[in-house]
């Protein structure tokens, strides 16, 4: 008797004009178990990720979560029902301080809109909601610093930041670690292994190290399909994906 | 965060000389007074739409103009109307109106946006011009201006040119109070969200559609309002009101004053009125003064080149090196 | 035979629509910039058309020097306001060229009064066809079609056959790619801005005969071009000229249907393509 999956995808498809940029994928994730998705440029790693968080409309295929169908939805009614994402160029409030990026996002789970006497910057479960997830992202000493003020590795945290205090399910992940130096790539890495404790992660990356650290399951894409899929030991192994990938993985602990 | 609105007590003072004035001044000056204060009201309007929700709108001058088109229609025509039942009508036409335009405009961005705005406007303008729903290129007059009475008594009396004044001082302070408190409201703060990034919005769970839409509305409804107001002041209405022209002097004044502000909708406002006056007076420049909009276009032209934020910007900046200079005199700055 | 003359009548208001917003759109699509003063260099063409027909007693000869002098006033704009709004949010685009609308009305109503003013159809072109024993088309408004599709033919060419519409192309998707292929893109803005100038004062001046030159004609367009601009979606010729064909056959029909509401049919049809794609007919979601 299995457990429904969170997130499961099935034959989903995406054409531009007369090209796949996804075909034909499938996958499925767990909470517990972090699912990445690697390949090489090009592949439709980030496409897919529009497809599940509703920024792009499928072609073709059938999205799942928790068991509903929400294939046509729009990315905020996604939201609301707790998947999150994550942009691979960082896509923060840059005007706003840490604190009150993360107090819009927690916001959008009690809106609100016709209370117009009490400022929103008081609202207490807007606050906590914000705090607690900068925290969660290791933010907390810098939550009143505008956010274009913050170093590339801080507003990558941001990202997640906000993410966080939308409380999801499912977070979809494109590539975290992108720009990142060696301190700070740990640091996210730490967080993310933490996430992935308690939510249902969809991870698009392309630091190795990090994914064979992370990942319980592996996807690899080339050419918008689904190239592979299984434990990472099994695809480490998997000649197909040698060839595609080239020697990318021969340099993974 | 840097001050976006002038301490309170400067704002008090302001609110106290606006109060007063009335008592030295002559007639001219109140309807002047008046006028401006209206106006400010019609940019405080726009300013929620383009300075704070980042949506160019160039038809705003079609729910000013419906409203006041509204009071015409439904005044009768030798009498004084009643103010409770009008301005809710009037005001609940500019609303719908802008509901319904909404509801096709919102839907795009750029520069669609300020094209269809323009063009809906455009539309009603025709309805207004060509056909003979209301009196056509004619124009409607309202001979007697509305009554404002509370169980037969009368505290204001419209008709009198201080007392109009002092209705148009009281709604600009509400008005300016109101959308204060609905900028810091959640509502106000998604808004300011929505117009740095729409995108990420969406992404965190925001009806993005809804929100604008809400935005476009409430902007419709607070300009239904200023356009009430002009009808009774001016005490009459031509398809002009609702012309693509006053669209775009709605427009400057936002900018004029420094856009995303709310005292620099006002400040605007009461610098194009001014500058209108002046630069439409015979005394000044006789025989050419009714050409006064080629000096208009061109200080436009000057001001999108030189003052992208407006008077308000340049005084803000003043104000800004004068308190730098302050601290670092006393060595609060190295 | 009443519908054959309407249907001219809406094709030739379609085309010249069309030559207006080809150039509106361009602009845009190219440059980044929306200019509000393109219906006042239709205005510039038509009152130009007039005055120099008075003057030189020659509209053949009034025509060409018309576009000319609309061609240097585009290429004086450009390089003094128009090149500063590249980089600029829409919203001072729209400012500015809404101030040079209100400075080029008034040096109009200077130089040229308030009233209206016929232009008188040159002799050569100045008589019907006979269609049925009591109606008759003009035939000057034949020749405006007949202008409206060569210079369409014109635009085609040039853009999609020569090296200079390639540069045009090629600048309209990447501004810095073109720049460093060697394409001088500041001097192909001025070009690409006076020429949609030149193109609307060409419009303006060929049109005048039929419309007469008023105060306001330019930014009455305008709006009209904007629709079809918005209908047929922003950089697509293809979409302009639809749009511009429907808005003429639009319009007409209300006119025929009922006259008082003939100018809002027009934005009905845009309401309705709003709904159903908001991105304009010519352009992909």
């Amino acid at each position: 008797m299995s457990v429904e999956p969170i997130l499961r995808v099935r034959n989903l498809r995406r054409h531009f004009g007369g090209l796949a940029a996804v075909d034909e994928v499938s996958l499925e994730v767990e909470a517990g178990a972090l699912h990445a998705v690697i390949g090489p440029n090009g592949a439709g790693k980030t496409t897919l990720i529009h497809l599940l968080a509703g920024d792009l409309a499928a072609s073709g295929g059938a999205i799942f979560y928790g068991g509903r169908d929400v294939t046509g939805w729009t990315p905020e009614r996604r939201s609301r029902l707790g998947i999150g994402r994550t942009y691979q160029r960082t896509n923060i409030f840059f005007a706003f301080t840490a604190l009150e990026n993360c107090r819009l996002a927690a916001q959008s789970r009690a809106p609100r809109p016709f209370h117009w006497w009490r400022a929103a910057a008081s609202n207490e479960a807007d606050l906590i909601r914000a705090r607690r997830a900068l925290d969660a992202a290791g933010l907390a000493p810098r939550a009143d610093a505008i956010a274009l003020t913050l170093s590339h590795g801080e507003q990558r945290q941001l990202e997640i930041a906000m993410c966080l205090a939308t409380e999801p399910r499912l977070l979809l992940l494109d590539e975290p670690l992108a720009g990142m130096g060696a301190e700070e790539s740990k640091a996210m890495i730490d967080l993310i292994a933490r996430l992935a404790e308690t939510h249902a992660v969809l991870l698009v990356e392309h630091d190795m190290d990090a994914v064979f650290q992370l990942a319980k399951v592996l996807t690899v894409m080339a050419n918008g399909k689904v190239l592979a899929a299984g434990a990472p030991e099994a695809i480490r192994a998997n000649r197909e994906v040698q060839t595609a990938y080239l020697g990318a993985l021969e340099d993974a602990p | 965060m840097t001050s976006i609105s002038p301490p309170r007590p400067l704002l008090l003072a302001a609110v106290l000389a606006l109060a007063f004035f009335p008592l030295a001044a002559p007639t001219f000056y109140l309807q002047l007074g008046a006028k401006i204060m209206i106006l400010a009201i019609f940019a405080l309007s726009l300013d929620l739409l383009v300075g704070h929700t980042g949506m160019i709108s160039f038809g705003h001058a079609a729910y000013f103009g419906v409203a006041a088109y509204a009071l015409a229609l439904i005044s009768p025509q030798y009498e004084a109307a009643n103010l409770w039942l009008t301005l809710p009508a009037a005001i609940g036409v500019a609303t719908l109106a802008a509901l319904l335009v909404g509801f096709f405009v919102v839907r795009t961005g750029g520069v669609y946006f300020i094209m269809v705005t323009l063009a809906f406007a455009q539309m009603l303008y025709a309805v207004f011009h060509d056909t003979k729903i209301a009196g056509g290129s004619d124009g409607i007059y309202i001979y007697v201006r509305p009554k404002l009475t509370i169980a037969g008594w009368q505290p204001l009396d419209l008709e009198n040119p201080a007392q109009f004044y002092y209705l148009a001082l009281i709604f600009l302070v509400a008005v300016y109070v109101f959308l204060s408190r609905v900028l810091e409201a959640p509502f106000g703060r998604a808004l300011a969200g929505i117009r740095l990034n729409e995108r990420r919005m969406r992404s965190i769970g925001y009806p993005v559609f809804a929100y604008k839409l809400g935005a476009f509305t409430l902007a419709g409804a607070l300009a239904g309002l200023a356009g009430y107001l002009a009808a009774c002041q001016f005490g009459f209405v031509n398809p002009d009101i609702l012309a693509w022209q006053q669209s775009g002097i709605v427009l400057m004044m936002v900018i004029l004053g420094g856009m995303g502000r709310l005292h620099g909708a006002v400040l605007g406002a009461f610098f194009y009125v001014l500058l209108q006056e002046a630069l439409s007076a015979q005394a000044l420049l006789g025989a050419y003064a009714k050409h006064w909009q080629l000096a208009l276009g061109g200080l436009i032209v000057l001001i999108v080149l030189v003052l992208p934020h407006g008077i308000g910007g340049v005084l803000e900046a003043a104000l800004r090196r004068r308190s730098y200079r302050r601290m670092s005199r006393s060595g609060e700055i190295a | 035979m009443f519908y054959l003359i309407q249907l001219l009548n809406a094709v030739q208001y379609g085309l010249l629509l069309f030559l207006l917003s080809s150039g509106l759109t361009l602009i845009f699509g190219i440059m980044g910039v929306i200019n509000l003063a393109h219906g006042s260099f239709y205005m510039i063409g038509a009152y130009l058309a007039y005055w120099l027909a008075r003057l030189t007693g020659n509209f053949w000869l009034a025509i060409p020097l018309a576009i000319a002098i609309a061609f240097a006033i585009g290429l004086a704009l450009e390089t003094a306001l128009i090149r500063r709004l590249y980089r600029r949010d829409h919203l001072y685009q729209v400012l500015l060229t809404f101030g040079l609308i209100l400075v080029f009305e008034e040096l109009r109503s200077i130089f040229f009064g308030d009233e209206v003013h016929g232009v008188a159809t040159p002799a050569a072109l100045d008589f019907s066809i006979p269609l049925t024993d009591t109606l008759s088309y003009p035939v000057y408004r034949l020749f405006v079609t007949a202008v409206c599709v060569a210079v369409a033919a014109l635009l085609y060419w040039v853009i999609y056959r020569t090296r200079l519409g390639m540069m045009i192309r090629a600048g309209n998707s990447n501004r810095e790619m073109a720049a460093s292929l060697g394409i001088n893109v500041p001097l192909l803005f001025t070009g690409v801005f006076a020429a949609g100038m030149a193109l609307a004062a060409l419009a303006g001046a060929v049109a005048a005969p039929i419309s007469s030159v008023f105060p306001g004609m330019g930014n009455q367009i305008l709006i009209v071009c904007f629709v079809v601009v918005v209908i047929g979606g922003i950089g697509s010729i293809h979409g302009a000229l639809l749009a511009s064909l429907a808005i003429g056959f639009a319009d007409t029909l209300g006119k025929v249907i009922a006259a008082e509401y003939s100018a809002i049919a027009v934005y009905l049809v845009m309401a309705l393509i709003l709904l159903w794609r908001p991105q304009g007919i010519g352009n992909q979601a």
